[in-house]
């Protein structure tokens, strides 16, 4: 793809070709993820439908495939209401702010080993910073409404995302441990070679608090305190109607798969094949099996996304002392003991990494 | 906290369980019964749309008395009457008010002649206010328009009365 452009645009500046190709690539990583957030809120009514014994959407287009998009439509048309005594700039900077962070995080994401948009050194860094920034978007959201139960549900929030960064900090301390590296890409290649390679196996801990916290980050159930339909109607977003409403919406799905994809790629192999190291292929048409592929990735991704519908199908919310004990009380040690376990493997040379 | 309970709690067995529940769930069978398509089916018992049944030759069976009337609990019914030419006694006005209805079945159970029944129609609306009052002809209208179904759902249902 890369050299088509550079002989189309080949009176250009290298650099000039370099934006023209990114601009390229961020487009098709935009248009892919609405498309996935469409089908995610298709999949997600469709399980727990399932779930629940009943069918699910089926009356618009085949299988009720189109219900999304009239969904979209109807929140298009609807009355964007602005609160009387609301901080209108904030009002409406919030959606934005919750949003900006959950695509950009997507900059740093390989969906194979060439395909990324900037493959920065400090890729996990990156992406620490601006799951954590997402939070801004909630706590400007319920301040500026002026309304009691958004100021509650962003002020749970808050509380609740500086207690599972930090977890989900730690987490990827190991990870970084592990792959040497913070480049997302060569943390996938560390894990290379067979489903026992990858990270999920040494660092099974953290797999699990990293995905735990992954869903407290992203406030979905059981975690989703600051929505807390029961108490606090709809939380943070009470206020908002149409478009304003959807952008919250979007961003959510967004980090969902976001965190989704995430923990495809650190902890079981990313683009790597779950055939990849048997021998029982070889030399047969199904060999293509054993290649790493995109294919492989959004089946992982596809895995997680379903574990979060299906938590939110099978439990109830957290009270508020309980989510701070699991957090500050549960997490943060399990990841700081595993952390040291890990120091001693690698003195030991236990495991699939080397000190190398 | 007893160690019995920090393993429970650390092997996250109650997850697993709980996951396990709605797992099952979603391989169940599913229960939805897609309406207007499919419909589920109704007891003979069914009390719906109200209806003024006739004689076999088609003479009104109403005769008057005010027992519905009397006993309706909402107050729906409204009969005026007057002596006919041949000398019976039959209503000149009978209104059931629908808004009112609360379809309670007394005034089936109280009519001394079964002129008064409960079809088992349901799926019906009204487009203005005005149209909630049924008048005599219109109940007649529906009595002999489901008159066989009617008929059949009282025979099977006599047995338990």
């Amino acid at each position: 793809m890369e050299e088509i452009i550079s002989s189309v645009f080949d009176f250009l500046t290298p650099q000039a070709i370099g934006v023209i190709i990114s601009m390229i690539k961020i487009v098709i990583v935009l248009i892919g993820l609405i498309l996935t957030v469409v089908f995610l809120v298709y999949f997600e009514r469709k399980v727990l439908a399932y779930m629940h014994s009943r069918i699910g959407p089926n009356r618009v287009g085949p299988f009720g495939l189109l219900q999304s998009i009239a969904d979209t439509l109807k929140l298009l048309l609807k009355e964007i209401i602005i609160p009387a005594k609301s901080d209108k700039f904030l009002f409406l900077l919030a959606p934005i702010l919750l949003l900006v962070p959950a695509l950009a995080a997507w900059a740093v994401v390989p969906l194979n080993p060439h395909f990324i948009i900037a493959d920065i050194d400090a890729g996990l860094l990156y992406l620490l910073a601006l799951t954590s920034f997402g939070v801004y978007g909630v706590i400007l959201a319920g301040w500026a409404s002026n309304s009691k139960y958004a100021f509650l549900g962003s002020m749970r929030a808050a509380a609740q995302m500086v207690a599972y960064e930090i977890a989900m900090g730690f987490a990827l301390v190991g990870v970084l441990m592990a792959g040497g590296s913070l480049k997302l890409g060569v943390i996938v290649e560390a894990q290379s070679g067979g489903i026992f390679n990858w990270f999920w196996i040494p660092l099974f801990p953290l797999f699990i608090v990293y995905f735990i916290s992954g869903i407290a980050e992203t406030n979905r159930h059981p975690f989703d305190l600051s929505e807390g339909e029961a108490e606090i109607v709809a939380g943070f977003h009470v206020e908002y109607s149409g478009m304003g409403f959807a952008i919250f919406f979007l961003a959510e799905y967004i980090n969902m798969a976001l965190i989704s994809i995430l923990t495809s790629i650190m902890f079981l192999g990313g683009w790597e094949s779950i055939f990849s190291g048997f021998t029982l292929f070889e030399s047969t048409y199904l060999d293509f099996l054993t290649q790493p592929s995109i294919f492989w990735l959004l089946l992982k991704t596809l895995f997680f996304l379903f574990v979060f519908v299906w938590l939110r199908a099978s439990f109830p919310r957290y009270r508020y002392d309980q989510l701070m004990t699991l957090g500050w009380k549960v997490l943060i040690p399990i990841t700081i003991i595993w952390i040291g376990v890990e120091c001693v493997m690698f003195v030991l040379e236990i495991g699939p990494w080397s000190l190398s | 906290m007893s160690l019995l309970r920090v393993i429970k709690k650390i092997t996250l067995i109650d997850f697993i369980k709980g996951f396990a529940v709605t797992l099952k769930a979603f391989f169940r069978k599913k229960v939805t019964i897609q309406y207007p398509e499919v419909k589920t089916p109704l007891s003979p018992r069914f009390r719906g749309k109200l209806a003024l049944m006739k004689y076999d030759n088609g003479e009104e069976r109403c005769i008057a008395c005010k027992l519905c009337s009397a006993v309706c609990p909402a107050q729906a019914i409204t009969i005026e009457s007057e002596e006919r030419d041949d000398g019976s006694r039959r209503a000149t006005k009978f209104e059931i008010d629908a808004f009112k209805c609360i379809y309670c079945g007394f005034c089936e159970e109280s009519c001394p002649v079964d002129s008064i029944v409960e079809t088992n129609i349901f799926e019906y609306h009204m487009t203005a206010n005005h149209q909630r009052i049924q008048t005599k002809e219109m109940l007649l209208a529906t009595g002999d328009k489901y008159r066989q179904q009617t008929i059949d759902d009282k025979a099977k249902d006599s047995e338990y009365k």
